[in-house]
């Protein structure tokens, strides 16, 4: 599962028909993930503080996996001490063929993304029974 | 020729114990970094990352935690200090080092003192943990609440 950010408009669209556009004028930051492999499949993990379930925004699109996600303060009242800002948060990832694309499931619970990626079938582990034949009396 | 003892002589022996001296000195202050080392890309830093507001009634302090276990929460208020400790547990199951493909997020115990600024009610403290931020709403004591004062005209 290789790190890949590509530009955030799909090369679909049509290029410079009207007035030209940059990305968003917004701030990301790279969420840090957990990822590890079990038999199964892989499963990855994201920090994501202050995001709600509806500003997240989890997609594919040509094997790139896009987390995109809004963050939003707990609380609403005059800041006088500040350590730490919310900002959006942004990551790209590049699947491989071995990752079954139609079943990757995601939640979210305290603030942390868990996404299910199972593997293909032909990608699984498969135990091979060895016949032994008995030999000839 | 002049015999050199490394522990007893000018030059060399000085800087020796001038150095040790200097490592003690900055022991203390050094030790939060290596103690801290167990979360991992936060290690230099206090953890949870916060943020303190306030409005009329009431001081909030906004806490960073995700993925925390809402049970492990431990926060008390002492005079003016607001400690708060809890864990992020690692992840779930037995999975083997060799699993990981990236090992980024922090986990571990932790526990953290703030210093308020203004005098409050330690009684009525409440706390939520919602989206991965804990919200720590500490009531204002009666005599730091900022009062409406009338202005007679004569």
């Amino acid at each position: 599962m290789a790190e890949k950010t590509v530009a955030a408009t799909s090369g679909k669209q049509p290029v410079a028909t009207g007035r030209e556009t940059t990305r968003d004028q917004e701030r990301y930051i790279q969420p840090p993930v957990d990822i590890y492999e079990l038999p199964e499949g892989l499963v990855l993990l994201a920090d994501l503080p202050g995001v709600a379930a509806g500003d997240l925004n989890v997609r594919l699109e040509d094997n790139i996996l896009t987390i995109q996600a809004k963050a939003h303060h707990a609380v609403n009242a005059e800041p006088i001490y500040r350590e730490f800002e919310l900002v959006n948060f942004f990551r790209q990832f590049e699947l491989s063929d071995e990752v079954d694309q139609e079943k990757i499931t995601a939640r979210i619970s305290s603030g942390v993304l868990i996404l299910e990626l199972p593997k293909a079938e032909k990608a699984k582990p498969r135990q091979i029974n060895v016949q032994v034949e008995k030999a000839a009396a | 020729m002049a015999r050199w003892d490394p522990n007893n002589s000018g030059g060399m022996g000085t800087l020796r114990s001038e150095i040790a001296q200097a490592l003690d000195r900055a022991g203390p202050q050094f030790a939060p970094m290596f103690r801290a080392a167990f979360l991992p890309g936060r290690g230099a830093r206090e953890y949870p990352l916060t943020n303190l507001y306030d409005d009329q009634n009431s001081i909030y302090v906004e806490a960073l935690a995700p993925g925390a276990d809402p049970t492990s929460f431990n926060i008390s208020v002492a005079g003016d200090t607001l400690t708060l400790s809890g864990e992020k547990p690692r992840v779930q199951g037995e999975i083997k080092p060799e699993a990981f493909h990236r090992e980024e997020r922090a986990a571990g115990k932790f526990v953290r003192s703030i210093e308020l600024p203004v005098d409050v009610d330690g009684n009525n403290v409440t706390a939520h943990y919602k989206n991965g931020l804990l919200l720590i709403n500490l009531p204002k004591s009666e005599k730091a609440k900022p009062r409406q004062i009338n202005v007679q005209v004569a």
